[in-house]
């Protein structure tokens, strides 16, 4: 669906981005990771031509999007940068209307599809539709930012640490139920975080990049069990173990069937938390609710 | 122009004279009146308020109209001229004071109370210094405004280049005109820059 | 006060041409400002020199600039008119370009990333985020202008400038105060309307 081959950007003061190959199947969320200053966001921005790349193609849904009018491109991407970029003079329902508006939706329509996007990014329509940005709270104005962005159900969604402003409990909950809907929604997505753990739950792929170039991509939990080296190791984390367990749950191993004592946990658990219950209680095995038990064997099997 | 300069050096002199000598009084009178009083109503917030609402309003007035409306109460001539500029000179000088001294870093000033400065030495010493830039920006718009008023002077027979302009306009004498016209318009010029120079060199000090 | 009811007529005219005059002059200086503003505002170059050779045109004194402009305009309404015009334009022109610079990179690159044409841009987002500066602007502008408009009676534009000058010249107090008096009422009551309008 996203498909950049041999894609580069060179800034005039160094760093951009250098024969970036890059595709995303429709459907997928790809997590793009890497340091401060990689060129994750020149990535998106290549992407919908806000910067016009040195080299290279891109492909979005198998047309060239460098023969198309950008303008027309991007009414068909959702964009949430990082940084927000609501109008400031505009009330949040506004805002959020902003590409129904400029693809001629009616009134009616629009308005049913900017409460719509509201409540999908958890914020009543009838509490905040008629406030203004500035009487929002940071985390707020990038859940409006989000929906904003899917207002008029692009198929690509570009999203720049859209959750970086909400508090960590929450951005999690968040972040899942938003990628959860885009997957339900089969919306392709390309997106920008920080932070590891977050990338690997909820991109199909993960994407490290280092200076302007893709150093792996792959599923997370291949990436997990196999850094392409020692950048991507430690880039990861010493924890990169655990961090793969959380991927796997219970229901995804095979079950010893001898009856174990102790609190039972649901087959839903992930291995990682599952090998710290064994940690607590300091025991080789722990019950399921659903029948059997999880050995530390069968956990260790699963890498 | 050069022809009319070369004929008349006295009579320009003698303008260019006046005109910097009203300049120079005007300002003076009006930064000897602002300055301390900005000092006074710092820490006045009530009367801070009116005092800039007051600054605000007799700055919107036309120059011109406070020259004319001066001559009932003190005649034409030098010193009426001197008293409109000096009110031209007052409103830039004490709102620019008044945001600079009510603008300083208030942990400056939490600082300076509590290694035992009095109010009076932390106005002077700290709240002052603070606000000097500023001062120096209320200045600059003061001397271009008051330099610019004094070019209108000459309809109060007060003096200065504006005479140059308006004999020179009775005369239907172009050059003259002219010579007036550049003149006051380098004056101005050369007030804004050589203010603006000054506050830069005293920022970077 | 004998002159004031006998002349009412004149007053008023003086006080119509007066507004006349700052409105038309106010409304050519924006007609070149606004275009020429939102194409020097991102071109780093053009700006630094148009806001320069603006702002060297705003400090020059009222009177220099007419006397500058006689020999080439004449005297007269129109005269005066450009020679106004000229005078509001720079004021108008900085507001204009700082209105749209202060307009967050964040927000322009969410218009550019939505699909706004340049054009939508400019007219949906960046104008109407610098319209607090340009009504600034505009409230310099107008003090600006009701105050050379009285200078400009000097070179034939008429207004309440008449009423002072010829006051003046007549040794007439009361004219002069009729004219000066109206002149800062107009003024004044110019700034608290636009203040008005900056608020709402
Ligand atoms: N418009 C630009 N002009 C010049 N250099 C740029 C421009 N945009 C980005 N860069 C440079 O390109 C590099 C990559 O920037 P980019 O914004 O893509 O980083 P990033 O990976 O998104 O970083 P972060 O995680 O901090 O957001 C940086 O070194 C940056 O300074
Ligand atoms: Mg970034």
């Amino acid at each position: 669906m996203i498909e950049l081959r041999g894609v580069t950007k060179a800034w005039p003061g160094g760093a951009g981005v250098q024969a970036l190959d890059l595709s995303v199947p429709e459907g997928e969320c790809c997590a793009l990771i890497g340091p401060s200053g990689c060129g994750k966001t020149t990535t998106l921005r290549l992407v919908n031509r806000l910067v016009e790349p040195d080299a290279g193609s891109i492909r979005i849904g198998g047309a060239d999007a460098l023969k198309q009018d950008p303008v027309h491109l991007r009414r068909g991407i959702g964009y949430v940068i990082q940084e927000g970029g609501l109008f400031p003079h505009r009330r949040i329902g506004a805002n959020v209307a902003t590409v129904p508006a400029l693809l001629g939706w009616n009134a009616a329509r629009t308005r049913a599809r900017v409460e719509e996007v509201l409540t999908l990014v958890g914020l009543d329509p009838a509490r905040y539709r008629d406030r203004w940005p500035h009487q929002l709270s940071g985390g707020e104005r990038q859940r409006v930012g989000v929906a904003r962005a899917l207002a008029a159900d692009p198929p690509v969604l570009l999203l720049d640490e859209p959750f970086g402003a909400v508090d960590p409990l929450r951005r999690a909950q968040l972040q899942a139920e938003v990628l959860s809907l885009l997957k339900h929604l089969r919306k392709t997505v390309l997106l920008v975080t920080h932070d590891v753990q977050e990338a690997v739950r909820l991109g199909d792929s993960v994407a490290l990049m280092r200076g302007g170039r893709l150093v792996q991509h792959a599923a997370p939990a291949e990436m997990l069990a196999h850094p392409a080296d020692g950048f991507v190791a430690e880039f990861l984390g010493a924890d990169r173990a655990l961090t793969r367990l959380g991927l796997f749950r219970i229901r995804d191993v095979p079950r010893d069937a001898a009856t174990v004592a102790g609190e039972a946990l649901p087959e839903a658990t992930t291995l990682r938390d599952a090998l710290s219950a064994m940690l607590e209680r300091g025991v080789r095995a722990v019950p399921v609710t659903e029948g059997g038990a999880l050995t530390l064997e069968a956990v260790l099997r699963s890498r | 122009m050069i022809g009319w300069l070369r004929a008349n050096p006295d009579a320009f002199l003698d303008a260019l004279l006046q005109h910097l000598a009203l300049s120079v009084s005007g300002l003076l009178i009006g930064v000897a009146l602002a300055l301390p009083a900005a000092l006074l109503l710092a820490r006045r917030p009530v009367l801070a308020e009116w005092a800039s609402a007051g600054a605000g309003v007799l700055r919107t007035l036309p120059s011109l109209a406070v020259l004319a409306a001066l001559l009932p109460l003190l005649g034409v001539g030098f010193t009426p001229s001197v008293v409109a500029l000096a009110l031209l000179a007052l409103p830039p000088v004490l709102l620019h004071a008044l945001v600079g001294l009510r603008g300083a870093e208030p942990a400056a000033v939490e600082a300076a109370r509590g290694m035992g400065f009095t109010p009076l030495q932390s106005l002077l010493r700290v709240e002052l210094p603070l606000a000097l830039p500023q001062v120096f920006a209320g200045l600059r718009t003061a001397a271009v405004q008051v330099v610019s008023g004094a070019s209108l002077a000459t309809f109060i027979g007060g003096g200065g280049l504006g005479d140059l302009v308006t004999q020179g306009m009775a005369l239907l004498d172009i050059p003259q005109v002219q010579v007036g016209g550049i003149a006051i318009a380098l004056l101005a010029l050369a007030t804004e820059g050589g203010f603006g120079w000054l506050q830069r060199r005293w920022e970077r000090a | 006060m004998r002159w004031t009811w006998r002349n009412l007529d004149t007053i008023g005219a003086a006080l119509g041409e007066h507004v006349l005059l700052v409105g038309a002059a106010l409304l050519l200086a924006g007609v070149v400002a606004l275009p020429l503003g939102v194409l020097v505002a991102r071109r780093p170059l053009w700006r630094a020199a148009v806001l320069g050779a603006s702002a060297g045109l705003y400090s020059i004194p009222t009177l220099a600039l007419f006397a500058l402009l006689v020999p080439l305009l004449g005297l007269g309404f129109r005269a005066a008119l450009l020679a106004l015009a000229s005078y509001a334009m720079p004021v108008l022109l900085r507001a204009v370009v700082t209105g749209l610079e202060g307009v967050a990179l964040a927000v322009r690159e969410a218009a550019d990333g939505m699909g706004l044409t340049p054009r939508q841009k400019l007219w949906q987002v960046e104008l109407p985020l610098a319209l607090p500066s340009v009504l600034a602007g505009l409230r310099v502008a107008v003090a600006t202008l009701v105050s050379a408009a009285t200078v400009a009676a000097y070179i034939g534009g008429g207004g309440l400038g008449v009423l002072i000058l010829t006051g003046l010249d007549q040794g007439h107090t009361e004219k002069i105060l009729v004219g000066a008096t109206l002149v800062c009422a107009l003024a004044l009551a110019a700034d608290v309307a636009l203040r008005r309008m900056q608020r709402a």
